[in-house]
């Protein structure tokens, strides 16, 4: 009895979170927010730009920074070339360091 | 020889003229110091996203070239020290583009596996076809 009890606030709990923690066709369904896939697995992008201002522009915050893989769903090894593309393009002035002006 | 990619900013108020004469100038650099330019490419004026000495605007080219660290490093003294070239990043591409290949290469496997399962699978809608016809 007890247990469930803690399952169900769980259950309660989850909006915060994204993405989809139980298994697959877990009963916790109760909120639906599609699932964020890589841009660069589904565009097949082996090797990312930095003269690409369109594409990795759009992964950086109003601020400049880079958004992290948490808002934007993508993998771990394009946000690592992401990460260096970003920081190159910012180098030779395609991109803001920040943008306090 | 490695290959690199070299980018840089050329003050706005530079005419076409200047231009086309320093990457000239540039690719002779390139060719004396033993390496091969692969491309050159004006990218023409873009904004900056910030000031770089107190330009708002640039214009950008692009050299891909072939050659050893002797080549880079004359290249990259050059633009130090044309008054006109406001800033310039040189990246190594060489890994970059096997990567490329290589994933290409990985994919184009994967494709050329996927299909098989269909063609087994095709068989049966033949079958339906030739009841069809009949």
């Amino acid at each position: 009895m007890g247990t469930a009890r803690v399952v169900g606030s769980e259950g309660e709990r989850p909006p915060r979170r994204e993405g989809a923690p139980a298994g697959p066709g877990g009963p916790r369904k109760q909120y639906f927010r599609r699932r964020k896939v890589c841009k660069f697995c589904t565009e097949k992008i082996d090797i990312i730009d930095y003269k690409d201002v369109k594409l990795v522009g759009q992964f950086i915050s109003e601020r400049g920074k880079i958004m992290p893989r948490r808002l934007t769903g993508t993998c771990s090894p394009h946000q690592r070339l992401l990460a260096e593309a970003i920081k190159r393009a910012r180098n030779i002035a395609f991109l803001p360091f920040t943008t306090s002006t | 020889m490695a290959k690199y990619e070299i980018i840089f900013i050329v003050r706005p108020d530079v005419a076409e003229e200047d231009v086309a004469k320093l990457i000239t100038q540039l690719e002779g650099a390139v060719a004396t110091s033993g390496g091969k330019v692969e491309k050159v490419e004006k990218m023409g004026r873009r904004r900056l996203a910030y000031r770089v000495k107190r330009q708002r605007e640039g214009y950008y080219v692009l050299f891909l070239l072939e050659g050893g660290g002797e080549t880079v490093k004359e290249f990259e003294r050059r633009l130090k020290v044309t008054d006109t070239v406001i800033k310039f990043l040189t990246v190594r591409i060489d890994e970059q583009l096997r990567r490329e290949a290589k994933m290409k290469e990985l994919r184009a496997k994967q494709e050329a596996r996927r299909p098989k399962p269909k063609s087994a699978a095709s068989p049966p809608v033949s079958g339906t076809q030739g009841a069809a016809q009949v």
